[in-house]
């Protein structure tokens, strides 16, 4: 791997993205992609610690778990997670747009899915408040008097393990709107540079990375979505 | 400042210590070097202040009584001293100091792949350290550094969510660090610095990188489940509302167990580049020392649950934990012969660098050792919370990857500083930490066999003699850490100017100016040898002086 950069090491002085301490752009770009997986790779090492969390209490909780996951609207579910690959298109269209250097396209794909992060957003925010008008937001004021219908018979749920459930909840899908909240904004200012020409074919690592982590932090909904919402509707 | 020791006068050119002088020139500097010595500067503050708490264990230990403080003092002391110790200078001290000092020099680089980001590490872990001292000084916490539930969600009265912040903080703060020596490692070596001529010391902290890249995010986690638990009075980890503790147990030890090898693996990789030099021989069994650094950094992921083995999980798992951890000591037993099969025939010398890579030797392999006491089921139920834990992870811990440290601070100082430093001062104050380690935690492994538990503030009668043994080292200890300090900040003045290469050592380090200039080599260095290659520097060479 030393040998694909070690070519050339004079710095291209009319690059004036490249900085002082790579010797070619090129190396610049193998950097910053590397650093961006290996950043992937911590944020799926944060989010692990709580899908473990998730995974032992379901099996030690299921029917409180199934039960509370039924209080979940999966319509709205099911549309933000297709508000969610619509949005991965654009981002890969952007970059597309980006490699071709046609910064009209790049700016409008970048707007597109800011557009479409907030919009899942604003449908998370509505699902969070029917959260509190039911009292399904754990703390003091907490309630659930529902039962786990296991095809036979109705059978009472604890309301402390469905609590559980309803923390991990919070914590799993706002951890992952404050990533999306994040993306939004990182989008933002991209689209903003992307506008005022900062990108040409020749350097775009910046749309690229931010590509990249969109896409995880979709990955991460995609498993979010079945875990939370879709436990036991199989049947 | 450091800067200001050298005269101008005396430099022939610039190096990055003369590039600017102002305070601003410093703090928002991206030199990978003087932001090592921004580091240098925040972990030895920490480290006084954590030695400091170590103090007051140490003297309220000194009587049987609890005169000095009280059960709930005595809590919060032995906690801050290792969270600080711990988290503000284990786990950064030497990648944090020696690696960004010497990882982009060492491969021939002109810096780290991200040189802002690596400020940002430093501010992240200075936030975190102000945070930490604020949470000290409004009354500290008391959760022993574990965090363990449901003692830290229900019990403690004190400041856990903003220790616990500090500590998250303190973590990513590692997480850009490491992911900074990995992509440095894979993109920027010199042309013709394959991965098996790169010096052991990078590849100690590349290992050690992939452990802060993995381990640490999930102790981040960890710690906001047990902060939003307390703030929200949620039953994630508390049993009284269907939550299980030991899942937080085994959250947290998946990092804090792999954490330990954050620490020690640097260290194991300056005592590679002392051990040659001082033995003028090429390493022995260069491949099997590389990759018995990566081996610990996997096989560290195994074994976390040997923390757990009397907190109830099954005898079946412990047996697999049991037995996983007796087998990391393989790559660690490898270190250790390759070691002294290097100083076999070699040509010996005793300068201070090399009385502290002995001292590592022989104090990581007792330390080591009696891991696998504890790695033994039917041992670890009889010491389990005794001193015996105690003495053996200070072995490790003090008398491993501190004795590292300070012999790499010892031999990469006249680089560092461009200041030779007192070598009568370094030999005694060696002599004082080795002796002075030596009569503190062993008797403590005596104490923790015969029965002595762990932090409490007082003990019965019988256990005094060893534990003002204990405390009398203490002292020793704490003078042989504060003379490397005195004479140190002396050499930055009065220190004989040093060569660029007074150790005739191999290394791209020693090829260039002490102290470097700011891009480190005037042209970037085309490497073709192996590393260690000291059968190829010949003697006559070595009496020339070098460099300027």
């Amino acid at each position: 791997m030393a040998d694909s950069h070690a070519t050339t090491l004079e710095p291209e002085a009319h690059n004036p993205a490249l900085l002082h301490h790579f010797a070619d752009a090129q190396q610049q770009k193998n950097a910053a992609s590397l650093g961006m997986w290996l950043f992937l790779v911590t944020e799926i090492m944060f989010f692990g610690g709580m899908f473990c969390a998730y995974l032992v209490y379901r099996l030690a909780h299921f029917n409180a778990f199934a039960a509370a996951s039924q209080q979940l609207s999966i319509k709205l579910g099911a549309f933000n997670t297709a508000v969610l690959l619509v949005s991965s298109l654009t981002v890969v269209l952007a970059v597309k747009a980006a490699e071709a250097g046609n910064r009209k396209q790049l700016v409008t794909y970048l707007v597109i899915t800011v557009l479409l992060g907030l919009t899942f957003l604003v449908v998370k925010g509505f699902e969070y408040a029917e959260k509190f008008e039911r009292h399904h937001v754990p703390g003091p004021t907490f309630s659930f008097t529902d039962t786990f219908d296991d095809g036979s018979q109705k059978i009472p749920v604890n309301p402390n393990e469905a609590q559980l459930y309803f923390s991990l909840y919070f914590a799993m899908t706002g951890m992952h709107a404050l990533h999306m909240i994040i993306g939004c904004g990182l989008f933002t200012v991209l689209a903003v540079f992307a506008w005022k020409g900062h990108y040409s074919p020749g350097y775009f690592t910046p749309i690229e990375n931010a590509g990249l982590y969109w896409h995880l932090v979709d990955i991460i909904w995609i498993y979010l979505f079945p875990l939370l919402y879709l436990i036991s509707r199989h049947r | 400042m450091a800067s200001a020791a050298i005269p101008a006068n005396q430099t022939p050119k610039t190096n990055y210590l003369t590039n600017g002088y102002g305070l601003k020139s410093w703090l928002l500097t991206t030199d990978h070097k003087r932001i090592a010595v921004l580091y240098l500067i925040s972990v030895t503050v920490f480290f006084f202040l954590g030695g400091f708490f170590a103090m007051l264990i140490r003297l309220e230990l000194l009587t049987p009584q609890g005169d000095l403080m009280q059960a709930d003092s005595y809590n919060k002391v032995f906690t801050m001293h290792g969270m600080i110790m711990v988290f503000f200078f284990l786990i950064p001290v030497v990648p944090a100091v020696l690696g960004n000092f010497l990882v982009p020099i060492m491969i021939g680089a002109k810096d780290l792949a991200f040189p802002r980001i690596n400020l940002l590490s430093w501010y992240l872990y200075i936030i975190a350290g102000t945070l930490f001292l604020h949470c000290m000084l409004i009354g500290g916490v008391d959760t022993g550094w574990t965090f363990y539930t449901p003692y830290s969600t229900v019990g403690s009265n004190t400041n856990v969510v903003e220790a616990g912040l500090a500590v998250f903080i303190a973590g990513f703060s590692s997480i850009f660090t490491g992911l900074n020596f990995i992509v440095t490692i894979h993109r920027m070596r010199a042309p013709g610095l394959t991965w098996d001529r790169l010096p052991l010391f990078i590849w100690a902290n590349y290992a050690t990188s992939i452990i802060m890249v993995l381990g640490t995010p999930v102790v981040a986690i960890t710690i906001v489940l047990v902060a939003v638990e307390r703030l929200f009075h949620l039953g994630i980890f508390d049993p009284k509302l269907g939550g299980d503790p030991l899942l937080f147990q085994h959250l947290f030890w998946f990092y804090s167990h792999p954490a330990v090898y954050i620490m020690i693996l640097p260290s194991m990789g300056v005592v590679s580049e002392l051990i040659t030099c001082f033995s003028r021989k090429r390493i022995f069994g260069y491949k099997f020392i590389a990759l018995s650094s990566v081996a610990i950094a996997v096989l560290g992921f195994l074994v976390w649950a040997h923390h757990m083995f009397v907190a109830g999980i099954s005898l079946y798992a412990a047996m697999i934990f049991s037995f996983l951890t007796f087998f990391i000591g393989v790559p660690s037993a490898i270190k250790v012969f390759n070691w002294t099969a290097t100083l076999y025939r070699g040509s010996i010398s005793y300068a201070t660098p090399m009385l502290y890579a002995f001292g590592f030797i022989g104090l990581f392999t007792i330390g080591g050792l009696t891991g696998l006491f504890l790695a033994t089921l039917g041992i670890d139920v009889h010491v389990t919370d005794t001193y015996f834990v105690v003495a053996h992870f200070h072995y490790v811990m003090v008398g491993g990857v501190l004795m590292g440290y300070l012999g790499g601070m010892h031999f990469w100082w006249p680089k560092i500083s461009g200041r030779m430093y007192p070598e009568g001062w370094a030999k005694l104050s060696a002599l004082l930490v080795f002796v002075g380690f030596n009569l503190t935690f062993f008797p403590q492994f005596i104490l923790g066999y015969v029965g002595m538990p762990r932090r409490y503030w007082q003990y019965p009668d019988e256990f005094q003699v060893l534990n003002v043994l204990s405390t009398a080292g203490s002292s020793v200890l704490a003078v042989g850490y504060l003379l490397p300090m005195i004479y140190f900040l002396w050499s930055l003045r009065y220190g004989p100017i040093a060569e660029a290469n007074p150790w005739n050592a191999a290394g791209l380090e020693w090829q260039t100016t002490s102290p470097p200039p700011t891009f480190n080599f005037d042209e970037t260095p085309v490497v073709t040898w192996e590393a260690y290659n000291y059968d190829e520097i010949a003697p006559k060479e070595l009496e020339a002086p070098v460099g300027r």
